[in-house]
């Protein structure tokens, strides 16, 4: 035995094998098999958590996830702790920490609990009506309190040292649900050759099964069936059984997430082992089998510890042994509590009375008289007596004219309740589904799917056993048939067991008591009564999404399972309307909650982003490399010598660039080649720039722009035959520019005989820039002549560098004398290696991005993205030049001719010029006419780049300036927190302004 | 009835029988001075600033569901004017202002909580960009300050700054008046204002047509519940604005519309203590006065007016929500959901006059309208009533994209290289 309310036999329990566990620091024993509710109730812990506003102590009152009132902490350690699970999905485990939360200091005895006196005046919507006076105590005093007060667990405080596991698979028919239906349905659909997923939440497959160990299938019981079929599946290669995964979320084109708790459940989990994985599955055809879920009655005090759903209290003892009580009280208007009240009573549990709303209950009610059960027809609860844990109840009888009076009082420990069951079509509607009112029997059910779905069993509003497993069958069969595969016989199953009585009575029950007063709980986790939802109708909420925002109804973790339909009759009762009326609130994933670790899988640390590197990154790494991210790039920012500061290092390599010549990496450029009859056209059509007469052999730079005509993106077009280029783009620009090349080849211009290929992984490039450049890499060429005559500044070719076949490029970012080389990425550290030695034997240097940018700046090349903005034109960067006005069209060529994209006040892009050399402006600062500008001042731009230049020995800056160009010689200020620096617009290039050096 | 904590108590006695309807639900009239259409926070703001500031009570606001249905209801409710361009600066500051004093102008509680919005910048690029940001605000008065990543995590204890991510916290922009405030309560805040003021809120009515006289200005328009005559209409209908506007004529709007998710975590005891947002990872988080954690996500690639995303959103998401508080891999997502969003082409709103006469236009708010909620009500409201934008929303008229006069945040926030 492992607690007062364990029975002596039965249960599916491994008596065998007791576990130790604590919860809230007491130790206690159960059973392997138990869960950590099943467990607690044998052990007679009544309370096991407090709810959310009321802090009402509350006990077990569900035995699935759907429970409202038994959330808990589980601690592994600081890092492994986990608020907020529900009790009946915590499997019991050696050594099993639990904590009940939102409490203090203690579940016995919370301080909180005073909210349950103020609650005349904590009604729903309370806090819209106060707390604004004084304004600033808002913020200040009662939001602090109500954060404090508010919420469940507490969330871990260390890193989740665990793993996550995802897994991407397709089949033909995915079964959510491992009840009798889906069981049927897996069974169908292996039978048919087709690959099956069949998934349940709990530990083991059976669903309600699980708790009729008396119910037969083909003349077998039950356990023996499920054993069966299990093997049977099993044995099939092409059927996956995923046990403890919940099917969560169904997304578009039969997309359905699954969640699996791997390593929960277990004692001492193989650290190797993911916590959980992730399933995601596109399914051809899926067969929901999701069960129904009961419904409690609504009735005065009914969340009193000890009340609790008649199916709960049958699956505790018929699966886990344990009688949750020693004298019941049954309220039911539905058949099946009394198929529990049978089966408690077995168990020695005394049956105090059937109280069955129904006036003149139903077909079990002779059964149960007949068998020595008190039962008293058209009669209910009027209010439960006990705080902590039922004690008794005062039955309410309802008189023929249509009133309602107090009764007598039943001593009682356990209070079983059932108002009916209510199909669970959660993934249905998630689908987006049609849900249809099924009058008959005041239920809404699956209508007409939208995606490759089925629903079967209890979910589709089938209540009898046998029925559940043809139509399962049947379903199981029809998806796989529409999957592709054969056709399977249908199968009839002969079944006893219990019938579910789907739909039954919803809201509040008719008791004596005061309305208006009265709290019968209908969502338990958020203490919301249906006084709560009568009030929110009252004060105009009609519609039940205001109902549900309003009071905040099924809105807990739980998310209205068991609560919803109760919220909607109530409300409907209340605007004088029907169910249907009402309509339902939206139902959204997922079903359960879901780990965020389980969504981030091993995207974490360096895999949440590729890090990608050039060929070249060890030997920069070996030269003492600065590493900066530029998107997922690593790239070196500059390369210290030992001791050298980094920005000694980048005005040492800014200077070997002028004085002699640098070796720079710049491998991550974007490159894409443009080939086909039609490459010229296109590109001609895709820049700014008029290509189509680009001779063979001849590099452009290029400036694009989108529609709208503001610079997207710059880069080289160089050919390298009539029918081949080889284009470059900024770092960042590389996809994006490819995908919007895509973007016209295949929307804009299919006409057009043209392939764009990415090749920036393809080719390593090496920069040698400075005025020894010719002189570092002549000697490794073959195949060419690098005289200035015979391969100018914007020249291309073919050619053997090193001994590596290559592409190279006489371009200049530096303003230098400029060559880079292209060569295959597997060459490209063995020609960094060559040019590296060569570089240093001229007394050159290595150099960064960030020379790089010193570089550029000096001669006033723009940075896209650094200087431009996305909202400025070719022109305003003085890249006019480039543009092909004569051109018929191209991408930008409308959006240039709007009104507002040339003309007075357009942003241009100068230099400033500060009379102290030592200063350095800030980029980003703006810029003002008005020395001392007030706030609210209108800027005239701001600096977009700003560096201290080693070779002008002064700071020089880039800016944006309204009307710029005419500005040039003026003074403008920049304002900054300790004053204005005054500074003189000139023009953008500080260093060899004829440009001679690039063409040496 | 004025809502106050002493009425709360009186109404405790009498077992709350007695408080009233928030906002009327009656009957349409045949013809109203301005009709807005539209019944999210915005187009109620709207309402309500004609009746209370500009003295137009004779007003409806037709709602073809349930106010605040869209995107008022399924947004993450921050608040914040720490914008990059003078036009944008202008526009949301001035909704923050009235955000600061909304709860007693409504007298409703709508949770304003300035408890600071942390923007996160990673690396060299966010830093460049941040610093133009930071001296933009300072310049127009706006408050917004930098935070080194340790005084980043002062202010947001659990942030993870160690330098050893994939994209290590940099620095942070902090606005201390920014925050959250409790999006629904705006919406019923501003319905229940306006219908004491005398603005009809009409429910379940459909627009089906809007009409127009021989000299082309709006006479009136059908709905589902009937005709209504007005000579000023106010368009706030996010998405749906462009179906609306084709029935004046106008062709369609340059709007698309794409899936935005959202989720929450089951509620937690306080967590997180401000609101942080990273546009680099694409992550944003605070934590509701309930305990839930909120958090956005961001917007599907295609177009689609159904309100439903992808997982993959939602898991790129929380991995950049668990690389900033690894300690958060255990919290559980509760509840996810989609809106609609309508993004113009340089992502900033429409607002003002339409070509139409008597038609007038908000909308193209993309992932960004809750914190706007009263500032673009209350300049519609303006621009209704004086017939012309109002000076902080004329730079956001329809005309701007033909002129090319665009004011893009995202762009101008972009770092390319």
């Amino acid at each position: 035995m492992t607690g007062p309310f364990r029975t002596p036999t039965g249960g599916r329990i491994d008596r065998t094998r007791p576990i130790a566990f604590t919860f809230d620091g007491r130790r206690y024993t159960g059973f392997q098999g138990d869960t950590l509710a099943s467990a607690l109730l044998a052990a007679g812990v009544k309370v096991v958590g407090r709810s959310f506003k009321y802090h009402r102590p509350r006990g077990l009152v569900s035995a699935g996830s759907d429970e409202p009132n038994a959330l808990v902490t589980v601690i592994r350690d600081a890092g492994r702790t986990t608020p907020n699970l529900v009790a009946n999905e915590v499997e019991l485990r050696e050594g099993l920490v639990a904590e009940s939360q939102n409490r203090w200091p203690s579940l016995a005895f919370d301080v909180s609990a005073v909210n349950d006196l103020l609650s005349p005046i904590f009604v729903s919507g309370f806090y819209y009506k106060t707390f604004m006076w004084p304004k600033s105590f808002w913020s200040k005093v009662f939001e602090p309190v109500i954060r404090a007060a508010a919420g469940f667990g507490r969330a871990p405080t260390a890193a989740d040292p665990d793993g996550y596991a995802q897994r991407f698979v397709h089949c033909d028919v995915l079964v959510a649900g491992g009840g009798p239906a889906g069981l049927a349905a897996a069974l169908a659909a292996a039978e048919s050759g087709a690959r099956v997923i069949l998934c349940d939440e709990g530990p083991e497959f059976g669903g309600s099964l699980l708790a009729e160990p008396a119910a037969t299938i083909d003349s077998a019981p039950a356990a023996q069936w499920i054993a069966a079929t299990l093997a049977t599946l099993a044995a099939h290669p092409r059927v996956t059984l995923l046990t403890r995964t919940c099917a969560f979320g169904y997304y578009q084109d039969n997309f359905v997430a699954l969640l699996e708790r791997v390593t929960d459940h277990r004692a001492a989990p193989d650290p190797a082992l993911p916590r959980e994985c992730l399933w995601q599955v596109r399914a051809a055809q899926v067969v929901i089998a999701a069960g129904a879920l009961e419904r409690p009655l609504v009735f005065p005090d009914n969340d009193r510890p000890g009340v609790m759903l008649a199916g709960a209290a049958r699956a505790w003892v018929n699966r886990w042994g344990v009688a949750a009580g020693a004298r019941a009280v049954v309220y039911t208007a539905s058949d099946s509590a009394y198929a529990a009240a049978h089966d408690l009573r077995s168990a020695g549990v005394e049956i105090v009375r059937i109280l069955d709303l129904r006036p003149d209950g139903g077909p079990a009610t002779a059964v149960a008289r007949a068998a020595g059960l008190t039962v008293e027809t058209g009669a209910g609860i009027d209010r439960v007596l006990g705080s902590t844990a039922v004690t008794g109840v005062v039955t309410a009888r309802h008189r023929a004219d249509g009133t309602t009076a107090a009764g007598e009082t039943l001593a009682c420990d356990l209070v079983l309740t059932s108002a009916g069951w209510t199909p669970s079509v959660h993934l249905f509607s998630q689908s987006r589904g049609r849900l249809r009112w099924d009058a008959a029997r005041a239920t809404f059910l699956p209508g007409t799917p939208h995606e490759a779905a089925r629903s079967a069993g209890a979910c589709n509003g089938t209540a009898s056993l046998a029925d559940c497993l043809d139509e399962g069958f049947a379903a199981g069969a029809a998806a796989a048939r529409d999957a592709g595969h054969g056709a399977v016989a249908a199968r009839r199953f002969a079944a006893t067991g219990t019938a579910i009585d789907i739909g039954g009575f919803a809201g509040e029950a008719p008791h004596g008591g005061n309305r208006d007063r009265t709290r019968a709980f209908v969502d338990l986790q958020h203490d919301v009564t249906a006084k709560d939802i009568r009030l929110a109708v009252r004060e105009g909420f009609r519609s039940i999404e205001h109902v549900k925002r309003y009071t905040t109804t099924g809105m807990a973790t739980d998310q209205g399972k068991t609560s919803n339909i109760n919220a909607l009759a109530v409300a409907a009762a209340a605007t004088g309307t029907s169910l249907p009326a009402v309509g339902l609130t939206t139902f959204r994933r997922p079903y359960t909650p879901v780990s965020f670790g389980a969504f981030a899988g091993a995207s974490r640390g360096d895999l949440f982003d590729p890090v990608r590197r050039t060929p070249a990154h060890a030997r920069a790494t070996v030269a003492g490399a600065v590493f900066e991210d530029v998107g997922q790039w690593k790239r070196a920012l500059c390369l210290p010598a030992p001791g050298e500061s980094e920005g000694a290092a980048v005005a040492r390599e800014v200077r070997s660039v002028r004085a002699t010549v640098g070796l720079f990496d710049a491998s991550t450029l974007g490159k894409i080649e443009v080939v086909g009859p039609d490459a010229a056209t296109f590109l001609d059509r895709f820049y700014v720039n008029a290509l189509a007469k680009l001779p063979v052999g001849r590099c452009r730079y290029v400036v694009a722009t989108r529609d709208d005509g503001f610079v997207y993106d710059d880069g080289i077009v160089a050919r390298l035959a009539p029918d081949r280029f080889h284009v470059t783009t900024t770092t960042g620009g590389a996809a994006r520019v490819h995908a919007l090349m895509e973007d016209f080849l295949q929307t804009e211009w299919p006409d057009l005989d043209v392939w764009a290929t990415s090749i920036t992984e393809r080719w390593a490039v090496m920069a040698i820039q400075g005025p020894q450049a010719r002189a570092v890499l002549a000697p490794l060429v073959e195949g060419l002549d690098l005289a200035p005559e015979a391969f100018p500044h914007m020249s291309v070719a073919t050619c053997t560098v090193a001994g590596i076949p290559a592409r190279l490029f006489r371009v200049s970012f530096t303003g230098e004398l400029g060559f880079e080389v292209n060569v295959p990425a597997d060459h490209g550290a063995a020609l960094w290696d060559r040019l590296a030695a060569r570089v240093a034997g001229h007394g050159g240097t290595l150099y960064g991005t960030e020379a790089m940018h010193v570089l550029r700046a000096e001669k006033g090349y723009v940075v896209v993205g650094q200087d431009t903005d996305g909202t400025l034109t070719p022109d305003d960067v003085g890249l006019g030049w480039a543009v092909g006005r004569a051109k018929a069209d191209f991408v930008g060529k409308a959006g240039l001719a709007r009104p507002d994209l040339a003309g007075p006040g357009r942003r241009q892009l100068v230099g400033l010029r500060v009379e102290d050399p030592e200063v350095v402006l800030v980029e980003g600062a703006q810029i003002t006419a008005d020395p001392a500008p007030p706030p609210g001042t209108h800027a005239l731009g701001h600096v977009t780049s700003a560096y201290a230049s080693p070779n002008l020995g002064r700071g020089i800056a880039l800016a944006v300036v309204e009307d710029g160009r005419s500005r040039i010689g003026t003074i403008v200020h920049v304002p900054m927190p300790g004053g204005s620096i005054a500074a003189t617009v000139v023009a953008p290039v500080f260093w060899d302004e004829e440009g001679r050096r690039l063409h040496a | 009835m004025r809502f106050s904590f002493l009425s709360l108590l009186r109404n405790a006695f009498s077992a709350h029988r007695d408080w009233p309807e928030q906002w009327r639900s009656p009957e349409p009239k045949p013809a109203y001075d301005v009709v807005i259409v539209g019944g999210g926070g915005h187009g109620l703001a709207a309402a309500y600033f004609l009746a209370a500031e500009f003295g137009i009570r004779n007003v409806a606001v037709v709602e073809r569901g349930w106010i605040g249905g869209g995107n008022s209801g399924r947004n993450t409710t921050i608040v914040r004017s720490n914008y990059l361009l003078e036009d944008s600066e202008a526009l949301y500051d001035h909704s923050l202002k009235i955000w600061e004093n909304l709860s007693q102008t409504l007298n409703y509680n709508v949770m304003f909580s300035p408890r600071g919005i942390l923007m996160l910048a990673h690396g060299h690029h966010d830093v460049q960009s941040f610093t133009r940001h930071l001296h933009a605000n300072r310049l127009a008065g706006i408050d917004s300050e930098w935070l080194s990543p340790e005084e980043a995590r002062a202010f947001c204890p659990g942030l993870n700054i160690s330098k050893d991510i994939r994209y290590p916290i940099g620095g942070a922009t902090l606005q201390r008046r920014g925050g959250v405030a409790r999006h629904d309560a705006v919406v019923w805040g501003f319905a229940r204002a306006a219908s004491a003021l005398g603005v009809d809120i009409l429910q379940n009515c459909e627009v089906t047509g809007i009409r127009r006289g021989p000299d082309g200005a709006v006479t009136g328009l059908d709905t589902t519940r009937g005709a209504i005559a007005t000579r000023k209409i106010g368009v706030s209908a996010a998405g749906h604005t462009s179906v609306v506007l084709e029935m004046a004529g106008l062709g369609r709007l340059p709007l698309e519309s794409t899936p935005l998710q959202a989720l929450v975590s089951e509620p937690l005891k306080p967590l997180i203590s401000c609101v942080v947002m990273s546009n680099t990872i694409h992550a944003y988080i605070s934590q509701s006065d309930k305990g839930d954690l909120v958090i956005g996500a961001g917007t599907d690639q295609y177009v689609s007016y159904s309100q439903t995303g992808g997982l993959q959103i939602t898991a790129h998401t929380l991995d950049a929500i668990c690389e900033l508080f690894p300690h958060l891999r255990r919290v559980r997502m509760m509840r996810n959901w989609g809106g609609i969003v309508d993004n113009t082409v340089d992502r900033s709103p429409i607002l003002g006059p339409t070509p139409v006469p008597g038609l007038f236009v908000n909308c193209g708010w993309g992932t960004g309208g809750f914190k706007a909620t009263p500032g673009a009500g209350h300049l519609l409201a303006a621009t209704i009533a004086r017939g012309e934008a109002h000076p902080i929303a004329a730079p956001f008229g329809l005309d701007r994209f033909a002129r090319g006069r665009l004011i893009d945040e995202a762009a101008a926030a972009a770092v390319a290289h």
